[in-house]
């Protein structure tokens, strides 16, 4: 499959070449070349398997915690390859965050939740004060300030998902990765986490993997659609949703299988 | 043949009783084993106390039960044993919780396939074969590092005690890790941790629990330990924290009075009962003081 390009205008905060990942002797993404445009909200989906967790994680080098798993092609980070040979998969991942599809709060308080990742990474300056900013960016302020030493675990599910952005958030990431933050989630705190990623899109780049379509429209800028580990069809939203190219993306963006 | 459906069934019902009956029994033979214990060990300590007062007993500094003049006072043992734990534990706390994060959490699978099942063999080894060890081996090497180390010293005897629980703080703590979630160190490794932080920041406080009760067991068990240390430390009691000095431990006191000719009934007699009861004590309590601390520092995943 040739590169489907979105005009990024020359600015694209993350650009795949020829990307594919492989399990083993399992080629779970094939050949995927695409760009994602800076401080735009880009949903991969497709049915179950189809790679686009495994894609995700190609951003911030997840797949390098896989012993089987190898990734060739090029992801162009700020013009440089994040699998080239000098790169520290560890300083990728501190300027690439990551939001997980089950909360993962540390059973710890929420303030060392979000103070934790400043404090591996020696950034310096006043924790006290990133946590409060970085709890207000994600909107849990005003809900926590009050019991900042309290466990995180006391938090309700959509509570620590909005933690665990701000933890990530925390570390000053150019780019936000969200693999199903909201899969776990009832449908109020889905609003919350939604309406959160139309703010934080002003600040960051957002890469977010979902199975539900309303909400890859409701979120989304662009919109990738994955198939067998193959790219099929990428471009506006409104486009894959209303007008798509290919027959395949209809069928599945109008629930016809998957 | 019985042409009763129901027949059937209540012979199994018969067959259920029974083994209600058989394991509840196996149940209660431990307890009662328990109570059995800890009522002779306080009978025969209300003897012994009819004739030393316990305030003599805890306080006295010199333990001379089986020469005269009799001293009761059992504060060198108690710091005996002490010693020794304390030797051991400062040799199997941190090494121990190495190898268990090693293993957890960068030894490759396979290996630590190997690895484990070692470990567990490691802690089956006879305790006189450690002592053994310690008195042929560790003494004579430690006796080139210090001039003027005696055949028999706590130093020698805590290291073999460490040496010995390693194994089982490495094991257990090595369990308590792994069972941590894989999303917890996910976590750990998006916000940009190193394999070590992720280790120590995250993987050793949610798993501190198990690690705790790891260290507790360890320390409980160097201090009911005995033949290694009668081997390796002596039967010298010696109010001193000096680990180059012979010194004798509660346990080895138990030990030479039981193998000895002490009539029964005897003041003698009834003094390992008083130390046994104490030993108890000191168990008991840090089992109790190991509850606590767990209850109070617990840093429980979802």
């Amino acid at each position: 499959m040739s590169t489907i390009r979105v005009t990024a205008g020359g600015d694209a905060a993350l650009e795949t070449r020829d990307v594919s990942v492989f399990y083993g002797s399992n080629e779970a993404i094939k050949t995927v070349s695409f760009e994602i445009p800076r401080n735009k909200v880009v949903a991969l989906i497709g049915p179950s398997g189809c790679g686009k967790s495994t894609l995700l994680r190609v951003f911030n080098r997840m797949n390098d915690l896989v012993p089987t798993a190898r990734v060739t092609g090029e992801v162009l980070f700020q013009g440089e390859d994040l699998y080239a040979d000098h790169v520290d998969p560890v300083e990728v991942r501190r300027r690439i965050g990551m939001v997980f599809q089950k909360p993962n709060p540390f059973p710890k308080s929420i303030y060392d939740n979000v103070a934790f990742g400043p404090k591996i990474n020696g950034t310096g300056g006043d924790i006290d004060a990133i946590v409060e900013q970085s709890l207000q960016q994600a909107a849990l302020w005003d809900e926590v300030k009050d019991r900042l030493s309290a466990s995180a675990l006391e938090l309700s599910g959509g509570q620590q998902q909005r933690l665990c952005i701000a933890r990530a958030l925390a570390v000053t990431p150019e780019i936000l990765l969200m693999d199903e933050p909201a899969s776990a989630l009832d449908p109020i705190a889905t609003a919350k986490i939604e309406e959160l990623i139309h703010q934080l899109v002003a600040d960051y780049t957002i890469v977010i993997v979902t199975h539900n379509m309303q909400q890859a429209a409701r979120v989304s800028d662009y919109t990738a659609y994955l198939y067998l580990g193959e790219l099929i069809e990428y471009d506006d939203t409104n486009t894959i949703f209303t007008a798509p190219t290919e027959k395949h993306t209809e069928d599945y963006v109008t629930g016809r299988f998957g | 043949m019985s042409s009763s459906v129901l027949g059937a069934v209540s012979s199994r019902t018969a067959r259920e009783r029974l083994v209600r009956a058989v394991v509840t029994a196996a149940g209660g033979v431990s307890i009662l084993t328990t109570i059995g214990i800890v009522v002779v060990l306080v009978w025969e300590s209300i003897g012994f106390f009819r004739r030393v007062s316990p305030v003599e007993f805890l306080t006295g500094t010199e333990w001379t039960p089986l020469f005269q003049p009799q001293h009761f006072g059992v504060l060198p043992l108690l710091a005996g044993s002490v010693l020794v734990a304390v030797i051991a534990a400062l040799i199997a706390i941190p090494l121990g919780l190495g190898s268990a994060i090693y293993l957890s959490e960068y030894a490759p699978r396979q290996l630590r396939a190997v690895i484990k099942p070692t470990l567990e063999v490691l802690a089956g080894i006879p305790t006189v074969v450690y002592g053994y060890f310690a008195l042929t081996f560790i003494t004579p090497v430690l006796r080139h590092i210090i001039p003027g180390l005696g055949i028999f010293n706590a130093l020698a005897a805590g290291i073999v005690v460490g040496v010995m629980v390693l194994p089982m703080i490495a094991s257990l703590s090595e369990d308590a890790m792994f069972a941590v979630p894989r999303e917890l160190r996910q976590g750990g490794y998006a916000l940009g941790g190193t394999k070590f932080e992720v280790a120590t920041r995250v993987v050793t406080p949610a798993a501190l629990s198990g690690i705790v009760a790891s260290f507790i067991l360890a320390i409980s068990r160097a201090i009911g330990e005995t033949m290694a240390v009668v081997l390796a430390a002596g039967m010298t009691p010696n109010l001193t924290f000096d680990p180059r000095e012979s010194i004798q431990t509660m346990t080895a006191y138990i030990v030479q009075v039981s193998l000895g000719d002490t009539p029964f009934g005897s003041i003698e007699y009834q003094s390992i009962f008083a130390v046994g009861l104490l030993l108890f004590m000191v168990t008991l309590a840090m089992n109790i003081f190991g509850r606590w601390f767990l209850k109070r520092y617990r840093e429980e995943y979802a």
